[in-house]
């Protein structure tokens, strides 16, 4: 798994198990971007659910389908590109955007909580 | 301000004559000594026709060790402004006890915030990224950075918002808000000025140029690599480097985030910061230590590595527990994601988030502690030889533990709501940077300095460096424990107890003692290159080295290797070494090397002066370089002359050269 050195480099990508897209792929991809992004604007448009917070949800999960799409047919990632690292990178960065989100809503709502005494409509 | 006419303010927006501080004595003392330095800087200069050289073979260079070499000097330009800013709080805290001192309030909160920012932005990450930059690439065996252009043009935006700092100076004012710039201070309702703004411009153009450097270096590492140099035999300083990075690239978006929205609220009158409309202060704060924890250990990771090299050279034995050094760092790098709230224990979080945050802090000196003693057992039966490098890391085991120990006492909920703001945070904090990082950059450029020059550092002056620094920040801070204790808080201009005098008068003695150490450091340099014909290196491996850098000459030739090197152990060298390598003599092949450009130093020279301009409300030249940004990066892609190689001729010359040095030796 030792990356290639600066000889190489200007080797076909191929090798280094960096997949190539495809016309295939890129048609999939778009059509599943599409559909992920039609059915959000006809949940809202339409008020097909009836609940707005439901609704929030249910669009928040198509974003996260959404991006997922992106990373495996346009970005072509997968567990072996790069012999694993773009792999180790995506963990890493679901790691610290998780402990930066869910850290922050965490402790602004006790500081909210706590501090903000006098606020009569929360924030 | 209301006296100038409607032309002027279109022209030069908020800048007005009055803006120029002439009326501040210590002001225009210093800019009179800077100006008349910068003259006979440019005369010599002129004088002997250097322009030329300096531009084609310093500032538009892709080189990574010229580049890494321009960091060094930019490090110690920037350090000797932040010392000076000490020195004037040491003295005025010495001396304002009932009495205002000399410096006023105004003048005092700029200077403390100056200082804050200048040592971790300007001084502490040039040197880091400067050492990573010099280094990297040799160890790992490549002939340059994997973006060396993007190299160039990131340190030349660290020398931006290094201007832009100084130039606060003497045009307008510094942020008064501390050095990190918590609202609502920071909003445009209590610091209306242009302080706050060179703050923010600053940053947020040095910050482009630090994140580059972190993906350009990422990069370096991850596919450089000589062949046979797999993830777990990399020398111990290109691992803390990568973390180090990693922690760049995932932290510094964050920082630039934060000071775009406190931007925003300032220049366009959002709310994201204020006390109104649903803002919220305390937002800002929790985001700049998501940002700023992890900051302190891409400041210290790089030298921990730089202890490691050290260690396992000057001992002459393979480091202890290498692959624990390896995990203990990749730790500390998540778990310094985990701990940024123990930054504001008493803003008033509960006991639940408090507590977790506080066990996640004392968990980080597990990993560090490993460290410790993987340096005690590396020199634990080893031959030391005590030279600089060696000294620089003794001191830091020594003084780093007790700034370890302070820190973990912060770390406990209880004992940091007695001790939060007060001066014993400014002691322990002092102690872990002064401790760690600068002596681990002292001992770097002593360790590296006969690799990047040719010849070795003078010991004598180095020493009495040494001494100085070491000495002189016991003295220095030791007392601000013991008044940190007594309850004194942080950032006071004047006191009213006159027990409290003695202690800041020893501080102030402590601060005389490093301005010697750094008086020493600079005489060093100047004996060293006296001297450099006694104390030249010709073998390019004078401490009997044991990673790939020192397979090559001192200085290393442009492209580095002429062939590259094939790894197969941990400390490549030391193995080659044993196993009798010999060194190629022919069959050289032309080098494949990227050309220098100037578009680097001109995008960050357009980007400053944007921030400038944005900084006093120049609207139509802020408009201007933007477009001007834009125009020669575009310009820039089209350049398609790149690269050149360098003949076999050219390479079988230097070869032949070092062949003749090391048969001299």
């Amino acid at each position: 798994m030792s990356a290639g050195n600066q000889a190489d480099h200007h080797d076909a990508h191929g090798a280094d198990g960096v997949p190539h897209g495809s016309l295939r792929g890129y048609v999939v991809g778009f059509l599943l971007s599409v559909v992920l992004t039609a059915i959000p604007f006809w949940l809202v448009m339409n008020d097909v659910l009836g609940n707005a917070t439901l609704t929030a949800i249910v669009i928040m999960i198509f974003a996260a389908v959404q991006i997922v799409v992106h990373m495996i047919y346009f970005l072509h990632m997968n567990s072996r590109s790069e012999g694993g690292w773009t792999m180790m990178a995506l963990i890493f960065t679901i790691i610290i955007v998780a402990i930066a989100l869910a850290g922050s809503l965490w402790v602004m709502y006790h500081l909210n909580t706590n501090m903000m005494p006098t606020d009569m409509h929360r924030m | 301000m209301t006296s100038y006419p409607d032309w002027w303010k279109l022209l030069f927006g908020r800048f007005t004559l009055e803006a120029i501080p002439y009326h501040e004595p210590i002001l225009i003392g210093t800019f009179a000594a800077v100006a008349l330095g910068g003259l006979a800087l440019v005369a010599l200069v002129t004088r002997y026709r250097l322009w030329g050289y300096l531009w084609h073979e310093w500032f538009t260079s892709v080189d990574h060790k010229k580049i890494g070499i321009m960091y060094m000097i930019l490090g110690v330009i920037m350090l000797l402004r932040g010392f000076a800013d000490a020195l004037m709080m040491r003295g005025q805290q010495a001396i304002a006890f009932g009495s205002d001192g000399y410096l006023p309030p105004h003048h005092y909160d700029q200077i403390f915030t100056a200082h804050g920012v200048i040592m971790i932005f300007f001084v502490a990450m040039p040197f880091v990224t400067g050492l990573m930059n010099y280094v990297v690439p040799l160890q790992i065996g490549a002939r340059d950075v994997a973006f060396p252009f993007l190299n160039n043009f990131s340190f030349w935006m660290t020398v931006g918002g290094g201007v832009l700092v100084m130039a606060s100076l003497f045009v307008g004012e510094f942020a008064r808000t501390g050095w990190l710039a918590y609202p609502p201070l920071s909003g445009a309702a209590y610091s209306p000025g242009v302080g706050m703004d060179y703050y923010l411009w600053a940053l947020q153009i040095a910050g482009v140029g630090t994140t580059l450097s972190g993906v350009n270096l990422i990069a370096t590492i991850v596919k450089m690599r000589a062949p046979g140099m797999d993830i777990m035999k990399m020398p111990v300083f290109t691992w803390t480097s990568l973390c180090t990075n990693v922690l760049i690239v995932a932290t510094f978006p964050i920082l630039a985030a934060t000071l775009a929205l406190l931007t925003l609220d300032r220049y366009v009158g959002t709310n994201f910061f204020t006390n109104d409309l649903g803002g919220n202060p305390m937002m800002y704060v929790n985001l700049i230590w998501i940002w700023g924890h992890p900051e302190v250990y891409i400041l210290i990771l790089p030298l921990f590595g730089v202890y490691s090299e050290v260690a396992s050279t000057f001992c002459g034995k393979r480091l202890f527990g290498y692959t624990s050094m390896v995990y203990a760092t990749v730790v500390i790098t998540i778990l310094s994601y985990l701990v940024w709230l123990h930054h504001f224990f008493t803003m008033g979080s509960g006991a639940s988030v408090n507590s977790f945050f506080g066990i996640t802090t004392m968990i980080i000196s597990i990993p560090t502690g490993a460290k410790m003693f993987n340096w005690l057992f590396t020199m634990y039966r080893g031959r030391i030889r005590f030279e600089l490098p060696m000294m620089w890391l003794l001191a830091f085991m020594l003084t780093f533990v007790i700034g370890g120990m302070t820190g973990v006492m912060l770390a406990v909920p209880p004992a940091d709501f007695v001790l939060h703001n007060s001066l014993f945070l400014i002691a322990h904090f002092h102690n872990v940077i002064i401790g760690g990082v600068v002596f681990g950059v002292f001992a770097g450029i002593a360790y590296w300095f006969p690799k990047a020059f040719g010849f070795k550092l003078d010991k004598f002056w180095g020493l009495l460096s040494f001494w100085f620094w070491v000495i002189g920040f016991y003295v220095a801070f030791m007392p601000l424990y013991v008044l940190g204790l007594m309850g004194v808080t942080r950032r006071l201009s004047r006191f009213e107890d006159p027990s409290l005098q003695i202690w800041f008068v020893i501080a102030a003695i402590g601060a005389v003692l490093i301005l010697f150490g750094i008086l020493c450091f600079l005489i060093q340099i100047g004996v060293s290159i006296m001297r450099r014909d006694e104390l030249r290196d010709t073998t390019g491996d004078p401490w009997n080295g044991r990673t790939l850098e020192w397979s090559t000459s001192s200085p290393p030739p442009d492209y580095n290797f002429a062939f590259t090197p094939i790894v197969h152990d941990l400390d490549a060298w030391a193995d080659m070494k044993k196993r009798g390598y010999r060194r190629p003599l022919g069959g050289f092949r032309p080098i494949h090397m990227p050309r220098n450009t100037g578009a680097g130093i001109i995008i960050a020279g357009l980007a400053t002066t944007c921030g400038f301009a944005l900084i006093w409300y120049i609207w139509w030249l802020a408009a201007l370089t933007f477009v001007g940004v834009i125009a020669t990066v575009i310009i820039h892609s089209f350049n398609y002359d790149r690269d050149f190689h360098i003949p076999t001729e050219a390479v079988l010359r230097e070869e032949n050269a070092r062949t003749e040095l090391l048969g001299r030796a």
